[in-house]
């Protein structure tokens, strides 16, 4: 018995048997599985009650139903993208199986992937049913966007993946005293991201930042498709620019923080 | 039939420094084919810092690891595969059945068969009857032998073992010293291993580096030392080197 030889490049078999560990996780336990479903939604039956409100008092709702409802979805797949690349690496942490999985010839960057397609399924997941129950309970269907939606859910979720990975590389150099900038760091970005309303009301510096973040640039991007029925190039392209930009930033920063691990030790004793 | 016919570990000036702590200081030595090792020392001695070196989890700060004649630090990705680890202290995930660790350590190996290889693993560590229980809630004896299980997915060639029989009680830590000699004389594979426990060194090791404060203070055979030390035990050996002032056991040492 032995190994299949010498691997010496890039492996999608061990990229899925990251993938099959992180979905053992998940089956492993029913709260955890459910939480996925839960909050995106309860976020949307809130914001589908509030919607329905503005509708009738509100002509910037009353113009295009959904908005709200289209937005509160929207930012939860970059939300959810972020948390899905930072909880399967968080298990790692709270396990303290770095020390196994190293010592394998699983190589950072494939553990990368690994955690990228965990985040997709796990997104999947979690906001695909919220999307559906919206179409039920207020005859709002996000799929009406058209071909948009696939646009504006990649780059939010490329952009989520990007910060996942800037808050994995934190949690390799801090350990798990930093595990809070996994639910929290994203929230630092949500003003400027503009999601329920547009980046014009936002002071004239912040407007400045916003258009640095993908995010601004898809809902602006959203709102122009719900309101004017016209799809922004302008935006796409500046948001697929900007996604470039955080994702390689996001996979640098992280391979720099593991060999940083490496040199400190922290791969064995990275924990509390 | 052997890979390869010089040292499987051959480690020159290898050396770690953390801030202002020297944990290992320029330590040479060299582990034969074949054969079982051992790092020996006390808390803080260096052991664990080299063996997670030799492991490639921890980057040196100068000196050479060579492992199967490869340079560790340049193509650790071609030796990883035909060497493995244990330790007491890096559990499997609490929440994986035990099939399911050794499914993910098995693929991560690229392990062909790896059902049957799980079975037969399972029945030669006796370890069958548990392979759908949650890894966290196996005893510390159970978990010593998926560890094992876990170590020897690959069918390594060399095994680094940190103190393997640590926390257990002396009929499975027995057990576990026995499997390991039935191993490396099936597989004629080399272990290398840190210990704190000397009766387990002397029973299954061919060569001692006695390590303190990061550096091989002496090394030789067991029997070898004893005799040096004009001792009865390797743990007496032990404890003149460890509360001696570091000159002392120099000294002693073979030249």
């Amino acid at each position: 018995m032995s190994a299949r030889g010498e691997p010496r490049g890039f492996s999608p078999g061990r990229v899925g048997a990251m993938l099959l560990r992180y979905l053992y996780l998940l089956r492993s336990s029913w709260p955890r599985a459910l939480e996925l479903v839960y909050w995106p939604a309860i976020q949307m039956v809130l914001w589908g009650f509030t919607s329905q409100f503005l509708m009738t008092n509100s002509s910037y709702v009353a113009r295009a139903g959904g908005v709200l409802l289209a937005a509160v979805m929207l930012w939860d797949v970059m939300f959810r993208g972020q948390l899905g690349v930072c909880v399967p690496f968080l298990e790692e942490l709270w396990s303290r199986n770095l020390g196994h999985l190293f010592v394998t010839p699983l190589r950072p960057y494939e553990w990368m992937i690994a955690l990228l397609s965990m985040s997709l399924i796990r997104v999947l997941i979690g906001v695909g049913p919220a999307m559906l129950l919206a179409i039920p309970l207020y005859h709002y269907s996000i799929f009406s966007l058209g071909p948009p939606l696939l646009a504006f859910f990649l780059l939010l979720l490329a952009m989520g993946w990007g910060l996942g990975l800037m808050v994995d590389a934190m949690l390799l150099r801090h350990g798990l005293g930093a595990e809070s900038l996994a639910w929290l760091a994203v929230f630092l970005l949500a003003p400027a991201s503009a999601v329920y309303y547009p980046v014009s009301v936002l002071p004239s510096w912040l407007q400045d930042v916003a258009f640095l973040l993908p995010s601004a640039h898809v809902f602006e991007g959203m709102r122009a498709v719900m309101f004017q029925h016209v799809f922004r190039l302008d935006h796409f392209i500046a948001a697929a620019l900007l996604d470039a930009v955080y994702l390689t930033l996001g996979g640098a920063i992280f391979l720099y923080a593991f060999r940083g691990a490496r040199r400190r030790g922290a791969l064995l004793m990275v924990g509390e | 039939m052997r890979r390869v016919s010089r040292p499987v570990i051959e480690v020159s000036a290898l050396t770690k420094r953390f801030g202002a702590t020297l944990a290992v200081d320029g330590i040479d030595f060299a582990v034969p084919a074949g054969t079982t090792a051992a790092l020996l020392g006390g808390n803080g001695a260096g052991k664990t810092t080299t063996l997670s070196m030799l492991l490639g989890l921890l980057l040196p700060t100068a000196g050479r690891i060579r492992i199967f004649g490869e340079d560790m630090l340049r193509h650790r990705y071609r030796v990883l595969p035909r060497m493995n680890f244990s330790s007491p202290y890096v559990d499997l995930p609490h929440r994986l059945t035990v099939r399911q660790n050794l499914t993910v350590y098995g693929r991560l190996y690229g392990i062909a068969g790896l059902g049957a290889r799980i079975e037969a693993l399972a029945q030669d560590l006796q370890i069958a009857d548990f392979l759908s229980t949650q890894t966290g809630k196996l005893s510390a004896g159970q978990k010593t032998r998926v560890a094992l299980a876990k170590a020897l997915l690959n069918a390594p060639e060399l095994l680094l073992l940190d103190e393997p029989t640590a926390s257990l009680d002396p009929d499975t830590g027995d057990w576990v010293r026995g499997y390991l000699e039935r191993y490396r004389e099936r597989s004629g594979a080399t272990i290398l291993l840190a210990s704190h426990n000397m009766a387990e060194v002397e029973r299954l090791c061919s060569e001692v580096m006695m390590m303190r404060e990061g550096r091989i203070v002496d090394r030789g055979s067991p029997r070898a030392l004893i005799r040096r030390y004009g001792r009865e035990t390797l743990e007496q050996v032990f404890l003149e080197i460890a509360r001696a002032d570091g000159r002392g056991a120099e000294l002693r040492a073979a030249p």
